[in-house]
């Protein structure tokens, strides 16, 4: 995927997921730079067709999660055993660790929590995702049933584009 | 491309296209309401109306206008929020743990599910709030620096769990939900001809255009959400069990609440997923993605967590007389047998008896039968809460404190006020959003649609 090259794009059409995938292949080993493929639904396979890397995306939600667990730790340490212990219901109150047990759902819930927000606000920046957003697809009906190709044009794309079963082809 | 086995049943009938799930999952919002939903409609939405008057009266008034006494200082505020967080972890179980568990007949009933859950976990946030009474003040639930010195909220008790555990669920829920609506939205958005649907669609659709990086992620995101719902929803029925659990109660005092809790929360919240797709697939017309198999599968998910409802229930039993304690024994001796047996018995027959009927294949198929069902257990799931809540409480220690609750209309109102709130959040949304997740279901279609199906020839190519 080369998003720097700015030569003209070719836009073309698929009705079928697995002929989508079978071209993704096809155009790859001919040489042609695919720049996005959009479609309704996920194709399984697509992204290693594409020579796409794996997300790091868990990565940064368990980074999240280990965020979330610390500001645990500092508000129980700070609140219940630093800034104003107190006797509750005989628990021991001098040192957190001690006191930590009866922290444990605090500790889960604001993992959880961090984790979860964290990245889903990640998801959405990185994918430029917001309310009010301009549609990303070129053409409607990628939404629906139909698939898209986009190549930076080169001499005989079309013809490769129509052999590999693209169903319309138009330049962008 | 990926086959299935043909002795697998289809979970979409029909001779269905990638155009066909679209055209149908659009139709309720592009159509008009059918007269069914506007009669729905305006019975829920009086309900909610009339709830919120006896919110608006209990605030102005105070909670003198309940039926709570010096002995019963919880009845049926609580036993409603805990049965409103149970109902709401159904959805939760199916669009979380059956994704880890590579289930897809989830695909078909989990955009619903999930809805259920955030508008059920609203209705129970409702009752601590109000319980509070000074809702004005109710900010004082989260650790926040004050004028009162260092006066902090206290991390040890399990109430407060509760606040950090009800607010993570629901906000966790909401964008999972919301995560998987965004490719939904978009489609409604692309096929849109009123410029003010295509509008508001464009924007809850939040410009997604299912690029093939957007989808990796898409992908990731929706598996590690599951992840970290899965032992949230199992987190948070817990904390509300410790609310009973860790105080000195007897009838409360029990480490058996945790999972007992768990359980019941899933069979409840099953039973109220029932009840809503047996509604939504005939108002909508979905039966083919809705089918008896889906309903099958839920039938015999309620009957396995009936039963370990009913296991529960024995072994508290067992355990009061084993324990020794003579409070411990009375207590459920007396919620057997004393002045609220009624509650007991219907508690016992809706949950442990009348599930166990799903064993028969013919009525676990019956969608009437299991109509019913469904609405008996979640009358059971209310009386279990009211059993364990109030017949632990209205015979205290000394019997000069022996009292008896009975609810005011405010009680009632309330209560039926969340149940037309819940409802009135229920309609909109089966009017405005998909109610199937058909990115996902797509993704199915050529292994588990019904005509694909038969097209595969016994070789397994094409």
């Amino acid at each position: 995927m080369a998003h720097t090259d700015s030569s003209p794009l070719i836009r073309a059409i698929y009705t079928d997921d697995d002929v989508v995938l079978s071209a993704v292949k096809t155009l790859r080993e001919k040489g042609m730079k695919i720049k996005e493929v959009y479609s309704p639904f996920p194709i399984h396979g697509l992204d290693k067709a594409l020579g796409l890397k794996e997300t790091r995306i868990a990565m940064a939600a368990f980074i999240y999660g280990l965020f979330g667990l610390t500001v645990a730790i500092t508000l129980t340490a700070y609140t219940m055993n630093f800034d104003w212990p107190q006797n509750i219901g005989g628990k021991p109150s001098m040192t957190w660790g001690m006191n930590m047990p009866a922290f444990v759902p605090i500790l889960f819930e604001l993992t959880v929590f961090f984790a979860a927000h964290l990245m889903v606000w990640t998801f959405m920046i990185i994918n430029g995702l917001y309310p009010g957003a301009k549609e990303q697809n070129p053409d409607p009906r990628t939404t629906d049933d139909h698939f898209m190709i986009e190549v930076h044009a080169v001499k005989g794309a079309v013809d490769v584009l129509k052999a590999s079963g693209a169903k319309e082809i138009s330049e962008a | 491309m990926h086959y299935e086995s043909k002795v697998r049943e289809p979970l979409i009938l029909g001779d269905k296209s990638y155009t066909d799930i679209t055209n149908d999952v659009a139709r309720p919002i592009e159509t008009k309401a059918p007269r069914l939903w506007w009669i729905a409609f305006s019975i829920a939405l009086t309900m909610m109306l009339w709830g919120f008057g006896c919110i608006a009266y209990t605030i102005g008034t105070g909670i003198g206008v309940w039926g709570l006494n010096k002995t019963v200082g919880w009845a049926w505020d609580i036993t409603n929020f805990v049965w409103w967080v149970g109902i709401g972890h159904a959805g939760t179980l199916i669009s979380a743990v059956l994704l880890l568990f590579r289930q897809k007949w989830r695909m078909a009933i989990n955009r619903s599910a999930e809805a259920m859950t955030i508008f059920s976990v609203i209705q129970a946030g409702l009752f601590p709030l109000i319980h509070m009474g000074r809702l004005w003040l109710a900010y004082w639930v989260f650790p926040f620096p004050n004028q009162y010195g260092s006066l902090w909220v206290n991390f040890n008790s399990p109430l407060l769990w509760d606040v950090f555990a009800i607010s993570t669920y629901l906000t966790v829920s909401t964008v999972f939900w919301y995560t998987g609506l965004i490719p939904d939205f978009a489609m409604i958005r692309d096929r849109a001809i009123n410029p003010l649907q295509k509008h508001i669609y464009r924007i809850l659709s939040f410009g997604w255009g299912g690029k093939a990086k957007a989808w990796q992620r898409f992908e990731e995101v929706s598996l590690v959400l599951a992840g970290l719902a899965t032992p949230l929803v199992l987190s948070v029925h817990t904390i509300v069990s410790m609310d009973f659990a860790t105080s000195v109660i007897p009838g409360w005092h029990t480490t058996i609440f945790p999972p007992y809790f768990v359980a019941g929360a899933i069979f409840s919240g099953f039973a109220m997923v029932q009840t809503l797709l047996l509604i939504v697939r005939k108002i909508f017309k979905m039966e083919d993605y809705i089918t008896i198999q889906h309903i099958e599968m839920m039938n015999i998910v309620i009957m396995v967590t009936g039963s370990i409802v009913g296991v529960a229930y024995i072994t508290e039993l067992f355990i009061a007389w084993y324990s020794g304690v003579e409070y411990e024994q009375y207590a459920f001796l007396n919620r057997a047998t004393g002045p609220y047996w009624w509650a007991y018995w219907s508690m016992m027959t809706c949950n442990v008896f009348s599930p166990q009927f799903m064993w028969i294949k013919r009525l676990r198929t019956n969608l009437i039968f299991t109509f019913l069902i469904s609405i008996v257990v979640n009358i059971g799931m209310w009386f279990e809460r009211f059993v364990i809540i109030v017949t632990s409480l209205h015979r205290d220690y000394l019997p000069s404190s022996w009292a008896m609750f009975s609810p005011t209309f405010v009680d009632i109102g309330i209560f039926l006020g969340t149940i037309g709130f819940f409802f009135v959040l229920f309609l909109l949304y089966a009017r405005t959003f998909p109610v199937i997740a058909q990115a996902e279901l797509k993704t199915i279609l050529k292994s588990s649609g019904d005509s694909q199906k038969q097209h595969h020839d016994p070789n397994g190519t094409h």
